[in-house]
C-alpha cells in the first residue's frame, strides 16, 4: 500500500522534465549553435568584445553583496539578541518592503537621487552648497547621484538587503545558547566568543545570505537601466538585449545565460562545501 | 556600558528600517499630490485615486498579475504538497536527486529561468506554427467531410502562467517538505490499522499536521508571483502585461502617479493581512503555551 506514495510525485516530475530540464537543455543546444544551428564555439570565444561589461557586473554586484554583508551581519546580530516580540515584528518589517514591486521601489530612488531631487534639495535646503562653495570658491548647484554606478550599487543593496539579513539571522537566532556560555565560562572575552563560535557557526547563512544577494545582483538588468540611466550595461541588459532587445541573438544571449548557470553551480557547490545543513537557512 | 551598547544597536537598527522604508513612504505620500510630479509637493488630492480606477490599461494589468498569481498559487500549492507527500516517501537517493532538480528554478537567476522558458515557448511554439500552416488534417466521419486547422500558439498568458506554476511549486515543497519530515511516520500507520484508507488517512492525519507548511508556502509562491517581473517578462509575449511590466515600461518615460495609488492601496492590503496573520499566531502561540503548562 505504501508504495503508491511516490506516485504522488510522478506528475511533477514529468513536469520538471518538461519546464525545468528542457529549456536548460534548449540554452546549452542555442549556445553551442550558429543561427542556422551548426555547432560552434563562437558564442564563447567572440565574449571577449564583452569583458567590460563581465567585469563591471561582477564589481558592481561583489560591492553590493559586501555592503549587504557589513549591513546585513550586525542587523542580524542585534535582532536576534532582542526579545521575542521585538524579533517578530522586526522579520515582518523587513520582509514587508518586498510586497511593494521592486521597480516601483526602484522608482522612488529615482526621484529621491535626481539632480533636482529630494536629497539634493534636501541639501540645498540645509545650506550644503553654499557651504561648499563658500568654502572652495565652486558653483555647485547639486551633487550627481544619478546614472552613476554608485546609484546602481545603492539600488542593489536596496533591494537585495532583505535576502543577506533573512539567512544570516535565522541561523543565528537558532544558535545553542549554552555554546557561548561554555565559551564564557572557559574565559574567552566578548571578541573570542564571536570569532570562535559565533562567527564559524553562522557562516551557513552567510554563504546562502551572499549566494542570494550576488546572483540576483549579477543578472540584474531592471536597476541598472533605472538607476544607472542605461549607461552601465551590465550582463543583464546584455542578456535581455539578445532576446527581447535590439541586437537579436538569441545563441549569444544562450551562451552568456549559461555562464551564468555556471556561475550560479559553482556558488552552490562553495555553499555545499561550507555549510551542512544550511537548508533551513535558504528557505528563510 | 550595556545599555549605551543597546541605544546603539537601536540607532543602527532605526536607521536601516528607514533605508528600508523612505522610498515607500514617499511613494504613499505623493500618491496625495496633487501635481504629477514625484518631486514636489502641490497640496493633498485624491486625484489620482480616481484616474486609477478609470485607467483601463493599469487596471486591466492589475486584474492580469491578481489573475495569473492567483491561479500560479492555487496549482502550484495543490501540485507542490503531493509532489512533496511523494518526495517523502522516496529513497534517499532518489529524493535527493529529484531535490537538486526542484531546487534549480529557485538558484538559477531569474533572468536564466526566463530565457530558458523563453527559449523554449518559442522554439516549440514555432514547429507547431510549421506544421499548423502546412498541413491540414481533413477526415471524414459519418459521410461529412471535416477539416482540422491546428491552432497557432504564440506567447502570451498561457505560458506566463506555466512559468509562474514551474518558478511556484520548489518554494511550496520546500515549505510542506519540513513539515512531512517532523510528522510522526507512525500516526499514518496507526490511521491505517484503525481501518482508514489511505486517502482517508492522508485527509484527515497528513493533512491537518501539514497544514501551516501549505499555508505558508502558499503565502510564499503568491508573494513571488506578484512581485516577478523578469520571468513574466521573457514569457508573456507582447499581448498581455503585468503590473510590473506595464511600471518598467512606464519607468523609461515617467511613471504616472496612478501607479503610487494602486501600490499603495495594495501596501495597505499587505500591512492588513500580514498583522491579522501575526496576531493570529501570537494568539495560536500563547493557547499551545498555556496547554503546555
Amino acid at each position: 500500500m505504501k508504495n503508491r506514495r511516490p506516485l504522488f510525485a510522478v506528475p511533477y516530475v514529468v513536469w520538471m522534465a518538461l519546464f525545468v530540464v528542457a529549456p536548460i537543455v534548449m540554452v546549452v543546444i542555442y549556445a553551442f549553435t550558429t543561427a542556422a544551428f551548426d555547432p560552434t564555439m563562437n558564442n564563447f570565444t567572440g565574449m571577449g568584445t564583452y569583458l567590460s561589461i563581465f567585469t563591471r557586473s561582477f564589481e558592481l554586484a561583489l560591492i553590493a553583496t559586501l555592503v549587504c554583508l557589513l549591513i546585513g551581519y550586525p542587523i542580524s546580530y542585534m535582532m536576534a539578541k532582542e526579545g521575542p516580540g521585538f524579533q517578530r515584528i522586526a522579520t515582518v518589517l523587513i520582509m514587508l518592503p518586498m510586497w511593494v514591486n521592486f521597480l516601483l521601489r526602484t522608482y522612488a530612488w529615482m526621484s529621491i537621487l535626481e539632480n533636482n531631487g529630494l536629497l539634493n534639495q534636501f541639501f540645498s535646503a540645509i545650506g550644503l552648497f553654499d557651504l561648499i562653495n563658500g568654502l572652495f570658491g565652486t558653483d555647485i548647484q547639486y551633487f550627481r547621484m544619478i546614472r552613476t554606478q554608485g546609484a546602481v550599487v545603492l539600488g542593489m543593496v536596496y533591494n537585495y538587503l532583505p535576502f543577506m539579513i533573512l539567512p544570516i539571522y535565522s541561523v543565528i537566532v537558532k544558535l545553542d545558547h549554552s555554546l557561548t556560555e561554555a565559551a564564557q565560562d572557559l574565559g574567552a572575552n566578548s571578541v573570542t566568543v564571536f570569532r570562535k563560535v559565533i562567527l564559524p557557526l553562522s557562516l551557513p547563512g552567510v554563504l546562502s545570505g551572499v549566494t542570494m544577494v550576488f546572483v540576483p545582483a549579477v543578472s540584474t538588468f531592471a536597476i541598472s537601466r533605472l538607476l544607472g540611466g542605461g549607461t552601465h550595461m551590465m550582463l543583464g541588459d546584455l542578456i535581455e538585449q539578445q532576446f527581447l532587445g535590439g541586437a537579436y541573438n538569441p545563441h549569444l544571449g544562450s551562451a552568456i545565460a549559461l555562464v551564468m548557470m555556471i556561475i550560479v553551480v559553482i556558488c552552490m557547490w562553495v555553499m555545499n562545501r561550507f555549510g551542512e545543513g544550511e537548508e533551513q537557512a535558504v528557505m528563510l | 556600558m550595556k545599555k549605551q551598547r543597546r541605544t546603539g544597536s537601536r540607532v543602527f537598527m532605526a536607521l536601516v528600517f528607514l533605508f528600508l522604508y523612505a522610498p515607500i513612504f514617499l511613494m504613499i505620500i505623493f500618491s496625495f499630490n496633487a501635481g504629477n510630479s514625484s518631486v514636489v509637493w502641490q497640496g493633498f488630492s485624491l486625484h489620482w485615486y480616481e484616474e486609477l480606477f478609470q485607467d483601463r490599461t493599469i487596471m486591466r494589468s492589475f486584474y492580469t498579475t491578481i489573475l495569473v498569481s492567483l491561479l500560479a498559487t492555487v496549482i502550484a500549492t495543490i501540485a507542490g504538497t503531493f509532489a512533496a507527500v511523494g518526495f517523502y516517501s522516496m529513497r534517499r537517493r532518489t529524493r535527493s536527486a529529484l531535490m537538486t532538480v526542484n531546487n534549480i528554478p529557485m538558484t538559477n537567476a531569474d533572468i536564466v529561468t526566463g530565457v530558458s522558458l523563453c527559449l523554449l515557448f518559442v522554439t516549440v511554439f514555432g514547429g507547431w506554427n510549421y506544421l499548423a500552416e502546412n498541413y491540414r488534417f481533413t477526415f471524414n466521419w459519418l459521410g461529412t467531410l471535416y477539416r482540422l486547422t491546428l491552432p497557432k500558439l504564440s506567447l502570451g498568458f498561457g505560458t506566463m502562467l506555466i512559468a509562474h506554476i514551474t518558478f511556484n511549486i520548489p518554494y511550496v515543497i520546500l515549505s510542506v517538505g519540513p513539515k512531512l519530515r517532523q510528522m510522526d511516520r507512525n500516526l499514518v500507520d496507526a490511521a491505517q490499522d484503525l481501518g482508514c484508507t489511505w486517502m482517508q488517512a492522508f485527509f484527515k492525519v497528513i493533512l491537518p499536521e501539514i497544514k501551516p507548511g501549505i499555508i505558508s508556502g502558499a503565502l510564499i509562491a503568491f508573494t513571488m508571483s506578484v512581485d516577478d517581473f523578469v520571468i513574466s517578462y521573457f514569457t508573456a509575449g507582447s499581448s498581455v502585461s503585468t503590473l510590473a511590466m506595464e511600471i518598467y515600461s512606464m519607468a523609461r518615460r515617467r511613471i504616472s502617479p496612478e501607479i503610487n495609488a494602486i501600490s499603495s492601496l495594495l501596501f495597505v492590503v499587505v500591512i492588513l493581512l500580514l498583522t491579522a496573520n501575526n496576531i493570529r499566531e501570537a494568539r495560536a502561540e500563547k493557547a499551545l503555551a498555556k496547554r503546555r503548562y
